[in-house]
């Protein structure tokens, strides 16, 4: 290695483990000169790092499985030794969807399926009036969440593609668009959320562990060529992060870690809305109404931080659900090939038998249970879906 | 070019001076058909508006990630694009990366037309980098005129020095802390504003 690792991020809530690594110094006592660049685009992000700009980043976990598949562009595979958060993302509607869903709405407000149906009948009503199609703002055509708003509102037969307009919005613009009605809802991480909440313009309807109770969001994700030929610099790496996740996930540190990101230079938002998120605790409508939740984001506790293969398998099952890419036996191998819980466990010197147990259970709130071996057959349980072209 | 009509090309970029030296260098090189393209909002539609055969947009632009949406087919995608360079050519990715532009080629465009824009990009980028740095360059010289004439003046009041020794002062003073003359005449100001 010459000169620092240059890492490259995304201002976001879920690159804390990483952030707090690196300004605590646990890269330094693994012996490890870090550079940490602020990106403002995933397009970026996964350009730099596939031609060698950047030798790690803070990555969707989905865009590391398509760059592996050479879906969406050119062909890398990439290795993530390290899962960077569990969930994190909110689904947020303007106040005017808001109205209209609670007032459809038969059950109780926080039942995805509840909302799903509540949100067919308005589609429903608004086509009968000749109204425009909803508007729904997501960050990333390979991203958790574009797979998490299709999930949640296809449970209830609303056709994603047909039914509304699912448009890709930079984070920084999420809440301006929903503020100008150029976006009737949008689904994104931290902060973006709480910041159109706390500007009185939206209301939060659903934290993603109400749709997937355990789902893998972004990843440290390197070059798989660049891990073999530095497995030292990785394993390093996997150590210092762990070091980042287990302070931030002590409660008596939330204060200095949410100080941390706050930073300008890193994430650039109020540390109170970082620390908010980090207890999951959060403001959900402008009239101040609170909601708390152990799931809302999870950096390093139940095993957040070891990657799960079968995760990686779901979020591909994903990308052939919505005509992404078609199924096949050898990309599903590359795709839970990209998830290393083998780098993971040899870094933190544990075998792969005494490993803390992986979520296992991705508990989604509809469909059958996900098993990686039978992709097919967990498909083909869903009516709504597209066929790739 | 001749036989073949020019490509349309859309400029997608916020830095109206950076856009108008691309799009100078394209109209000089024949591609006549350019739309720029500075309003961020609702950046598809204004796109397929225009129809264009290839969008150049900078690195700096978090737009960026819409246009990937272009990959995709949906109600909201008309005409998807290709990658836009071949997976084979690493060269010019790294070239346009390094530059801070990316390029999406609509569906159907022949990579021989591709290559001389994409080159031309690469280049009047760079071009545009190096004016800024130049800028950057010459305002910070003029800054650092402007605190060295101040410090002088201290100088020359507080310990009675002519100009010319007063200057030597600054000039020894920073090359035996090794420091710009810029960052002692600073301290002075500073210094000197405190004891006030």
């Amino acid at each position: 290695m010459t000169g620092p690792l240059r890492i490259g991020f995304i201002p976001l809530v879920d690159a804390a483990a990483l952030i707090v690594a690196v300004d605590k110094g646990f890269t330094a006592v693994e012996g490890l000169e870090v550079e940490l660049v602020r990106e403002v685009s995933w397009s970026n992000v996964r350009d730099k790092l596939n031609i060698g700009l950047f030798d790690v980043a803070h990555l969707l976990a989905p865009v590391a499985i398509a760059s592996s598949l050479g879906l969406g562009h050119v062909k890398v595979p990439i290795a993530a030794p390290f899962n960077l958060g569990i969930n994190g993302n909110a689904i947020t509607v303007s106040p005017a969807l808001h109205a209209a869903l609670m007032e459809e709405i038969d059950g109780d407000r926080f039942d995805p399926l509840a909302t799903a149906r509540a949100l067919a009948r308005v589609v429903a009503k608004r086509r009968k009036a000749g109204a425009e199609p909803l508007t729904f703002g997501m960050t990333f055509p390979f991203s958790t969440h574009n797979y998490q708003l299709r999930f949640w509102m296809a449970a209830a037969g609303v056709d994603p593609d047909e039914d509304v307009r699912l448009v890709v919005l930079p984070p920084p613009y999420m809440v301006d668009s929903l503020a100008n009605g150029h976006v009737d809802a949008f689904c994104v991480g931290a902060p973006w959320n709480s910041v159109a909440v706390d500007l009185g313009i939206g209301h939060i309807l659903h934290f993603v562990s109400d749709i997937l109770v355990h789902a893998a969001e972004k990843v440290l994700a390197v070059r798989q060529t660049w891990a073999e030929k530095n497995s030292e610099t990785v394993a390093a790496l996997v150590r210092a992060a762990v070091k980042g996740a287990a302070f931030i996930e002590q409660p008596e540190n939330r204060i200095e870690a949410a100080r941390i990101l706050a930073r300008p230079e890193r994430i650039d938002v109020d540390a109170e809305v970082v620390q908010r998120t980090l207890d999951g605790r959060l403001k959900i409508s402008p009239d101040g109404a609170m909601r708390e939740s152990g799931r809302y984001l999870l950096v390093g506790r139940e095993g957040a931080g070891r990657p799960d293969p079968a995760q990686a398998a779901w979020l591909y099952a994903q990308m052939v659900r919505w005509g992404q890419t078609a199924l096949s036996p050898e990309a599903l191998v590359t795709a839970m090939g990209v998830f290393r819980p083998d780098l993971y466990d040899a870094a933190v010197g544990q075998s792969a038998g005494t490993a803390d147990a992986p979520g296992g259970s991705f508990g989604a709130f509809a469909g059958p249970a996900f098993d990686p071996r039978d992709v097919a057959g967990y498909l083909a349980s869903f009516d709504v879906a597209r066929r790739a072209r | 070019m001749s036989a073949e009509q020019s490509p349309k090309i859309v400029i997608v970029d916020e830095s109206p001076i950076r856009a108008a030296i691309l799009e100078e260098g394209l109209r000089e090189a024949g591609f006549t058909e350019v739309v720029h393209i500075r309003e961020m909002q609702s950046l598809l539609a204004r796109i397929y508006a225009v129809d264009p055969d290839i969008i150049l947009i900078d690195l700096e632009n978090p737009s960026r990630d819409v246009l990937e949406q272009m990959f995709q087919v949906s109600r909201a995608v008309r005409r998807p694009i290709a990658m836009f360079v071949d997976q084979s050519d690493s060269a010019s990715i790294q070239a346009s990366v390094e530059a801070g532009v990316s390029a999406y080629i609509v569906d159907g465009l022949k990579k021989e037309r591709i290559k001389p824009i994409l080159d031309l990009c690469v280049s009047r980028f760079n071009a545009f980098a190096k004016l800024q740095e130049e800028l950057e360059r010459t305002k910070s010289q003029l800054e650092d005129r402007k605190i060295i004439e101040r410090a002088k003046g201290i100088l020359m009041k507080v310990k009675g020095l002519t100009e010319d020794e007063a200057y030597v002062l600054l000039r020894s003073t920073a090359m035996r802390e090794k420091k710009k003359i810029g960052e002692i005449a600073q301290s002075i100001i500073t210094a000197s504003e405190m004891l006030k």
